[in-house]
C-alpha cells in the first residue's frame, strides 16, 4: 500500500481501526483495562511456557485481537497453559491471566 | 394430666421445625452419589459416628475453637451451646424424678415451674432448682455480652460483624428475648407460689413488691412458649439453619463425604452450616489490606439468599487463612472452586504441542521446578548445588522447558485442560523413571499429590533438603543470618509441609518465631487463583505481609516457594530469598 511519503506498510501488521469488527477488543478492554496498556513489549512471549514449546505468542494473539481476527485467536488461545509466567514478567502490570481467561470466556459465548 | 393452652406455640414451633429440618436433610442426602451413600451406611456403625458425637459435643456445644480464636467470642457461644443443651437436660431429669416416668411431653420439663406446684417437695427439689437457676444466670451473662457486642464489638475483639436482614434481626430479637422471658416467668411464678432458687426465688420476692404478678405471670408464661415457638419457625430461614446443619456437616464430614468438584447438596450443607461468626472476615487479607467484602461469610450468605455472587467467586487468593480460622471446619476452597466454571475446549490438538518438550535422562531422583521455578534461576541454581554437593544423582526434567504442572489451569475451573497437561507430565516422569519427585514450587507440589495419582514419593524441596541434611548427606555450617520464615500458603496450609523449612532453617540461620509461623502464615498476595485483583492490589497485599515480617527485625525474609519470593521481591524492604538459596550458601563439603 504505498502511500504519499513513499513509505509502504504490510497489511499483515496493520491494524485499521475503521473496519476491523471491535466487539472482541471492546469486550476486553472492559473485562480486562489492563489489557490496554501493553506496549507490545514481547516480555511475556519470551517467557511463555507454551512459546517454549510450540509457535505460540501471547503478544501476537493481542494483535489479532485488535485486528478482529476472532478465528485466529480462539485456534490460538487454547496453546496456553494459564501457568502465569507472561504476568510475572510484564513491564506494565497488563493482567495476561485474566485476559486469556477474558478471551476464553468470550469465545465461549461466541460459539453459543 | 399436665396441660395448658399456652403450651401450644411451643409444641407447634418444635414439630413444624423438626418436620422440616428431617425432610430438608433427607432430600439433600438422597442426592448423594452412591458411592458417599455407601460411605454413610458404612460410617455410621463405626468408630467414626463416636468421633463425629465428641466433635459436635466440643465445637457445637463448648466451642472450642472459638475459645481458641477469641476466649470472650467462645464464652458466649459456650452460654448459648452449652447452657442451653445442660438446661434442657437438667430440666428433663427434673422432670423425669418427678414424674417417675421417661415418657411426658417435651414441653413439660420446659415449663415444669409452671406445672410444679411450689410447695411440693421431690428428691433433690431444691438442688435441680439451684441447678436450673444457675444455667439460666449462665446463658443471661454470655446474652448480656452478646448485647455488648452488638453495640460495641471491639470489646470482644472482633474488628467486624456481619450485616444483618431484617428477618435475621427479628429472630434474632426472638432468640434474645427468649431467656429473659424465661427468667421473668419462672421469677414471677415464684414471687406468687414459691419455689425456685438463688435467681428466680429472689427476683420473684423483688418483683412481688411492686408489680400486680398474679395479672403478670400467666401472660408471661404464654410470652416465653410464643418467643420459643417464633424462634422455631423462623430458624430455618435465618442463620440460626447452622445449629442442626453443623451437627449434621460435622456427622457427614466425618463418615468420609467431601467437598466434590461441583457445587452439590453437601455445598449446601456446608453453606447453612456457616454460623456467621464472621471470624473468616478477621483472617482475611482481602479485608485486612484491601477492604473487600468478599469472605465465606459473605460469599455463602450471597448464595444461599439468591444475591449476586458471581464478581465474589474470582476474587480470592485461596490461600486457606479463613479455612484455617473457620470454627466449624468448612472447606472454602473447594467449595470457591466448586462455583468456577469449567471453559475447557477439548480437542485433539489440545497441547499436543507438549511432545516438542525434551525426554528427560533416566535417574532415581527427577526435579521439576516449575515454571514459576524456571523465572527463579537462583532458585534452581541453587538447588542443583546441594544435589551435587549431597551427591544425588537428579535429571532435571524441565530444564529444557516443561509443561505446566496444570494446577493454575484448575485453579481457574478449567479441570479438563488441567488433567491434559497432567496426562503429559506424567508421560515425561514415566519416562525418567524416577522413585522420587523433587520440586520447588509448592503449587506443583499440591498438584502432584492430590491430582495426578502417581505412584511415587512426591516431595517439596524443604521436605527433600531435611532429609538430606539429617541423613547426614548434606553437611552445612550453621549461619548467622537472623531469618523469618514465610510458609507458602499452598505449602503449609495446602500441603500440611510445616517442620521441614523449621528444622532446616534452625539449622542454618538464627530463626527467630513469629505471630505468622505454621498454620497462621500470611499470604504473599501473588497467588494465581485470584483473577479479579489487580498487580497494584497484590502489591498492597504482598507490602503489608513483608512489613508484618519485616516487624521481627530479620536479616532475610524466607520463603519457600519462586512464585512468593518474586511477589515479595518488589514488596519487602527486607531481602527476600528461597530457603534453598539459604542452605545453599551453607552448604559444605
Ligand atoms: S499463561 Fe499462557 S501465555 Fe502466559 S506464559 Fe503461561 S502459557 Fe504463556
Ligand atoms: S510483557 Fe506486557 S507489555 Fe510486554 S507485550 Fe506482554 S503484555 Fe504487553
Ligand atoms: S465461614 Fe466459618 S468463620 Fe466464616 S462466618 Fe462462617 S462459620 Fe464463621
Ligand atoms: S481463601 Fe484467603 S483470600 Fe480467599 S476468602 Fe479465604 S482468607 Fe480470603
Ligand atoms: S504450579 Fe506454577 S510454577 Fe508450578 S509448574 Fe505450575 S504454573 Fe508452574
Amino acid at each position: 500500500m504505498p502511500t504519499l511519503w513513499g513509505y509502504s506498510i504490510s497489511a499483515a501488521r496493520s491494524i485499521d481501526y475503521d473496519k476491523n469488527d471491535q466487539s472482541f477488543l471492546r469486550r476486553l478492554a472492559h473485562s480486562c483495562p489492563s489489557s490496554k496498556l501493553c506496549i507490545g513489549c514481547g516480555g511475556c512471549t519470551a517467557a511463555c511456557s507454551a512459546g517454549n514449546l510450540t509457535e505460540f505468542n501471547i503478544r501476537q494473539l493481542q494483535m489479532l485481537v485488535k485486528r478482529g481476527e476472532t478465528r485466529e485467536t480462539a485456534e490460538q488461545l487454547h496453546k496456553c497453559m494459564l501457568c502465569g509466567k507472561c504476568l510475572l514478567v510484564c513491564p506494565r502490570g497488563v493482567d495476561t491471566r485474566k485476559m486469556i481467561l477474558s478471551m476464553k470466556r468470550f469465545l465461549r459465548e461466541h460459539d453459543q | 394430666m399436665y396441660y395448658d393452652p399456652f403450651v401450644l406455640p411451643f409444641t407447634i414451633g418444635l414439630t413444624a421445625l423438626l418436620l422440616f429440618l428431617a425432610v430438608k436433610y433427607i432430600r439433600w442426602i438422597r442426592t448423594f452419589r452412591k458411592s458417599e451413600r455407601r460411605k454413610i451406611r458404612k460410617g455410621m456403625f463405626s468408630l467414626k459416628t463416636f468421633r463425629a458425637a465428641g466433635e459436635v459435643f466440643s465445637e457445637c456445644l463448648l466451642h472450642r475453637k472459638i475459645y481458641r480464636t477469641n476466649p470472650f467470642l467462645g464464652y458466649m457461644h459456650t452460654c448459648f451451646g452449652l447452657g442451653w443443651f445442660l438446661l434442657i437436660v437438667a430440666g428433663k431429669t427434673e422432670s423425669m424424678v418427678y414424674h417417675t416416668s421417661a415418657f411426658n411431653p417435651p414441653y413439660f420439663a420446659i415449663f415444669f415451674r409452671f406445672f410444679h406446684p411450689a410447695k411440693e417437695t421431690f428428691p433433690y427439689s431444691e438442688t435441680f432448682a439451684f441447678i436450673t437457676d444457675l444455667l439460666l444466670l449462665f446463658i443471661l451473662s454470655g446474652l448480656f455480652l452478646a448485647l455488648a457486642k452488638r453495640f460495641w464489638s471491639r470489646i470482644v475483639g472482633m474488628r467486624k460483624t456481619t450485616k444483618h436482614r431484617p428477618l435475621d434481626l427479628l429472630i434474632l430479637t426472638s432468640l434474645w428475648l427468649i431467656f429473659p422471658l424465661r427468667f421473668l416467668a419462672e421469677s414471677f411464678t415464684s414471687g406468687l407460689r414459691g419455689g425456685g432458687s438463688f435467681l428466680t426465688n429472689n427476683a420473684g420476692e423483688f418483683f412481688a413488691e411492686f408489680l400486680p404478678l398474679d395479672h403478670l405471670t400467666y401472660p408471661a408464661w404464654w410470652a416465653y412458649s410464643g418467643m420459643l415457638g417464633l424462634f422455631f419457625v423462623l430458624l430455618p430461614f435465618s442463620r440460626y439453619m447452622h445449629i442442626p446443619t453443623e451437627i449434621v456437616y460435622i456427622f457427614l464430614k466425618n463418615w468420609g463425604i467431601r467437598q466434590g468438584t461441583k457445587f452439590n447438596a453437601f455445598s449446601k450443607i456446608q453453606m447453612y452450616a456457616c454460623s456467621r461468626c464472621g471470624i473468616c472476615i478477621d483472617s482475611c487479607q482481602l479485608n485486612s489490606s484491601l477492604q473487600m467484602d468478599v469472605q465465606p461469610v459473605y460469599f455463602l450468605k450471597k448464595i444461599r439468599h439468591g444475591k449476586e455472587y458471581e464478581s465474589l467467586i474470582e476474587n480470592c487468593l485461596m490461600c486457606g487463612r479463613c479455612e484455617a480460622s473457620c470454627p466449624v471446619g468448612l472447606t472454602h476452597n473447594a467449595l470457591r472452586l466448586s462455583k468456577r466454571p469449567d471453559l475447557s475446549r477439548i480437542t485433539k490438538n489440545t497441547y499436543s504441542y507438549a511432545k516438542n518438550a525434551a525426554m528427560p535422562a533416566p535417574a532415581k531422583v527427577a526435579y521439576f521446578a516449575g515454571c514459576m521455578g524456571q523465572l527463579t534461576p537462583t532458585v534452581t541454581r541453587s538447588m542443583e548445588r546441594i544435589l551435587e554437593q549431597a551427591g544425588v544423582s537428579c535429571t532435571y526434567i524441565d530444564k529444557e522447558g516443561g509443561v505446566c504442572c496444570g494446577r493454575p489451569m484448575l485453579l481457574a475451573g478449567n479441570r479438563e485442560e488441567a488433567a491434559v497437561m497432567a496426562e503429559k507430565n506424567r508421560a515425561i516422569l514415566k519416562a525418567s523413571g524416577a522413585e522420587v519427585l523433587v520440586t520447588s514450587c509448592p503449587i506443583c507440589l499440591k498438584m502432584f499429590r492430590e491430582e495426578y495419582g502417581l505412584q511415587i514419593r512426591i516431595v517439596h524441596h524443604t521436605e527433600y533438603i531435611d532429609e538430606l541434611m539429617r541423613e547426614g548427606k548434606l553437611k552445612t555450617v550453621p549461619g548467622e543470618q537472623r531469618t523469618v520464615f514465610h510458609n507458602p500458603c499452598e505449602l503449609g496450609r495446602g500441603c500440611g509441609v510445616y517442620k521441614a523449612p523449621e528444622n532446616i532453617l534452625k539449622h542454618v540461620s538464627r530463626k527467630i518465631d513469629t505471630d505468622f509461623d505454621g498454620k497462621k502464615s500470611l499470604c504473599c498476595g501473588g497467588s494465581l487463583a485470584n483473577t479479579s485483583i489487580d498487580g497494584r492490589q497484590r502489591n498492597r497485599i504482598a507490602g503489608d505481609a513483608a512489613k508484618a515480617y519485616a516487624a521481627y527485625q530479620p536479616d532475610v525474609l524466607v520463603t519457600a516457594c519462586p512464585l512468593c519470593k518474586k511477589t515479595f521481591a518488589t514488596a519487602s524492604a527486607v531481602p527476600v530469598k528461597d530457603i534453598a538459596e539459604v542452605v545453599a550458601e551453607c552448604c559444605r563439603p
